[in-house]
């Protein structure tokens, strides 16, 4: 066996773990509603988030059936189209991906992967989990207030997002900004959870080297949206100033019929570079959880160590890091100073390094893997594929020249749609495919997942991809219809438009199966037993499936070796768990080479 | 943005020297008999920890603030610099004695003196009260001048950063009150001592984040 020669880790027996004051409930509502422990919190992120995620998926929804069949529904004019517009993106980044993956997978796997009984400090946990419920219930409640929710398109920017003409600049506008501002103080709470849950909780032997990368992706998120989340609570609380005070932090001097507004002097392009602060670490907050759940789905279905996991790990570094200087990429044509432009499309272009290494690294575990297309695999693979392209049309956009004449047109949207959006829900599918026998005790059911698969991979292509088309063709975003100027917009736009929205119908009813199947598999589902994927990380290994309370029976589990033991040369079984001891891995005869 | 991004670089190069030390030449595929340990140095507890970590986020709010405040300077031509009141360096004053009454408090704390723990503790929260007095009377003072906040962007920032600070500051007292509670309900001084730290901590980190924010507005 060979030995670890390095300073940081040593052989001394490790101080240990202290054991943990479990908060116990003692009645029904301390056990489902205001649990302390991090697996109910989990439960409730998600249901919280994908409720919420189902409802933007319908407002999508609405906005399809607008630009496939202009002016055939008269429930959609065109402010309550930028409403839809609007609501959809902030909620489907914010709301549903960032909850998502840090509250509830983060809930869920940090202390079951890292061997710890619960979060480091469960109440302040439950905490956090309401103030992200009360942040939605304020942001639905601006669905209801005179003027209904903001339309300045989910980036929000000044001076349009309070001026007259734009929807929702009373109230909608106001609820927005303090609903931002409650889910930033929820997440600081749960944020700070995760990284000293991390960083103090880890088993013994779970050196940091030895964590599952979803831990790693969840842990660099999380430092990332701590430093990030700051720029939009700066730039809520300045945009509520000059909306409620008067002050004229982002209002620039503006005049509406001849006469001069009360705001002066203001800099719209502060705003952005504030938002985009937050905007463009968010990318990777929720990119990097989902790197490192692929990661790990891929290892464990092609049965094969994930290839260079140190340069993964330095690569989710590196990628993190460099995200918080590429952020004016998103701002080329906003009138900033040109030399920025040159700067920012470099750094962007720099990103693309570590990046690529990710996705040679994911093809390369499977490259002779023992492939099994479980439906954790399908959508891993089908991650693999969208983040790819969407990586790849990102090479167009990051460059200054070719970006200008691409800048809010379909390009856009068909690009950040493949990576932002259908990247990160395939690998939501993949986790929920795959941990959700852990969770429940029961498999879901595989045909109607395959159908799943299929319709929402092969349909968001009929969705996203001619969007790109659209782009080039200069089809501008966010236009509700194109009045005078329809003469200039081709037969083949309004064909193609026509044929996504059917498309995006048919992927939204799939979703409803999704829907279905989990909650059917929830009582009639296979029974999964305690490892049905044969893994080999901790959550695996607990006593109980669904884990209880305290995650792990009267000992914390001991962690001897990495997480990627799969198919070791000699060994009797293709994986060997975190928390078998050398001497116990059954080997196929005595002359194998032990590990 | 550029003091934001000398912030983060900082920070960086911290993580990045952390993370480095721990990754590098190690061979995470070689099994042991699970004795591995790299956890974090005892001082580091996981308070100090969680402290630590939640002071990075609130830099990070207060270097974007102050980022805000250069590039809108330097955006607008509208701005007019504020007046520094003579009671901004009564109050620097005032904070300045909250902090070391807290750092006393602790000391005492950690020689298990329950009565100078007391006191002290008392007297920061005291001087923190007096220090947010003083700044609503300066806020008053401005507003009474003439200094209005919508009048122009430097008035308008005033307040903000300096309202920003006095949140966080009243932030600190909700942890203050809890561990005055417990000092109340009898817990010994070695019981409180960790929070007393906490809190004195957080104070001198508000202390250093107030000369920051007093020297920028006295200087721009």
């Amino acid at each position: 066996m060979a030995e670890l020669g390095h300073d940081a880790t040593s052989h001394a027996p490790p101080r240990e773990m202290p054991e943990m004051e479990l908060p116990h409930s003692h009645s029904w509502w301390t056990t489902y509603v205001f649990s302390q422990d991090a697996k109910t919190i989990a439960i409730q992120y998600s249901v919280t988030a994908i409720s919420v995620g189902v409802f933007a998926m319908f407002l999508s929804i609405m906005i399809r059936l607008q630009l496939g069949f202009p002016n055939t529904f008269s429930l959609i004019d065109p402010s309550s189209y930028l409403q839809y517009v609007t609501m959809h993106g902030m909620i489907m980044v914010v709301y549903l991906l960032t909850a998502l993956f840090l509250g509830g997978f983060g809930n869920y796997f940090i202390p079951l992967m890292i061997g710890a009984r619960d979060m480091a400090f469960p109440y302040l946990n439950m905490l956090s989990f309401w103030f992200y419920f009360l942040s939605v219930i304020v942001l639905m409640a601006s669905f209801f207030v005179p003027g209904g929710p903001t339309g300045a398109g989910w980036t929000l920017y000044p001076p349009q997002l309070i001026s007259e003409g734009t929807p929702g600049i009373h109230g909608g506008v106001i609820l927005m900004m303090i609903s931002l501002g409650i889910f930033i103080i929820g997440f600081t709470m749960g944020g700070l959870n995760y990284i000293v849950t991390i960083l103090q909780y880890r088993t013994r032997g779970m050196t940091l080297m030895r964590m599952p990368l979803t831990i790693w992706g969840i842990f660099l998120a999380t430092m990332l949206a701590l430093l990030a989340f700051p720029a939009l609570l700066v730039a809520a609380l300045m945009v509520l100033l000059d909306h409620l005070a008067g002050t004229s932090f982002f209002m620039p001097t503006m005049f509406s019929m001849g006469e001069q507004l009360p705001h002066e002097g203001g800099s719209p392009l502060l705003f952005q570079h504030l938002f985009w602060f937050f905007g463009h670490p968010e990318v990777y907050i929720v990119a990097l959880p989902a790197f490192g759940v692929v990661s790990d789905i891929l290892a464990t279905h092609a049965r094969r160590n994930i290839f260079g996991y140190r340069m993964m790990v330095w690569a989710l570094v590196a990628i993190g890091g460099l995200s918080f200087v590429v952020w004016a990429h998103h701002m080329f044509v906003s009138g900033m100073n040109p030399y920025f432009g040159f700067l920012f499309a470099t750094t962007t272009l720099i990103i693309a390094v570590p990046t690529a290494i990710k996705v040679y690294n994911w093809v390369l575990t499977l490259w002779h893997g023992n492939i099994r297309l479980d439906l954790p695999m399908l959508f891993a693979i089908g991650f693999i594929f969208t983040f790819i392209n969407g990586g790849m049309t990102g090479l167009f956009l990051g460059n200054v020249t070719v970006d200008v004449p691409l800048a809010d047109t379909y390009f856009v949207v068909g690009h950040f749609h493949m990576v932002m959006a259908l990247a990160p829900v395939m690998t939501i599918y993949a986790a929920i495919y795959h941990w959700y026998p852990k969770i429940t005790g029961r498999m879901l059911n595989e045909a109607m997942g395959k159908i799943h698969f299929w319709v929402t991979f092969i349909g968001a292509y009929a969705i996203f991809l001619p969007m790109h088309y659209l782009g080039l063709a200069g089809v501008p975003r966010r236009y509700y219809a194109f009045g005078e100027t329809s003469p200039f917009i081709g037969e083949s736009v309004v064909s193609l438009n026509a044929f996504i929205t059917v498309a995006a119908v048919l992927v939204a009813a799939a979703q409803l199966l999704f829907i279905y199947n989990l909650i059917r598999s929830r009582k009639h589902g296979k029974e999964a037993g305690p490892n049905p994927w044969n893994a080999t990380t901790l959550e695996w290994q607990t006593e109980h499936t669904p884990p209880t309370h305290g995650n792990f029976g009267k000992e914390l589990p001991v962690v001897y070796r990495w997480p990627y033991d799969y198919s070791v040369p000699g060994a009797k079984y293709d994986f060997i768990p975190q928390n078998v001891p050398p001497e116990e891995v059954e080997m196929v005869d005595e002359g194998a080479v032990r590990r | 943005m550029t003091i934001t991004l000398v912030f983060l670089a900082v920070l960086l190069a911290f993580f990045l020297g952390w993370i480095l030390s721990r990754t590098v030449n190690v061979e995470p595929w070689v099994a042991d008999g699970g004795t591995l340990n790299d956890r974090l140095p005892e001082i580091l507890t996981t308070p100090r920890v969680a402290l630590a970590i939640f002071l990075a986020a609130v830099s990070s709010l207060f270097a974007l603030s102050i980022s805000a405040y250069h590039m809108r300077m330097a955006f607008g031509i509208d701005w007019l610099a504020v007046p520094s009141p003579a009671l901004l360096w009564v109050n620097t004053v005032i904070l300045v004695l909250g902090s070391l009454a807290l750092q006393w408090s602790w000391n005492a704390a950690r020689r298990n003196d329950a009565a100078g723990t007391r006191r002290w503790l008392y007297a920061g929260g005291a001087l923190t009260g007096a220090f947010i007095l003083g700044q609503t009377l300066v806020w008053r003072d401005l507003n009474a001048g003439g200094y209005y906040m919508t009048a122009n962007p430097a008035n308008a920032f005033f307040y903000f950063l300096t309202a920003l600070h006095v949140l966080h500051l009243l932030g600190g007292l909700v942890a203050w009150v809890r561990t005055v509670k417990r000092e109340r309900a009898g817990a010994p001084p070695e019981a409180i001592c960790s929070a007393v730290e906490l809190c004195t901590i957080y104070w001198h980190y508000l202390l250093v984040i107030w000369f920051i924010l007093f020297a920028l507005l006295l200087t721009t």
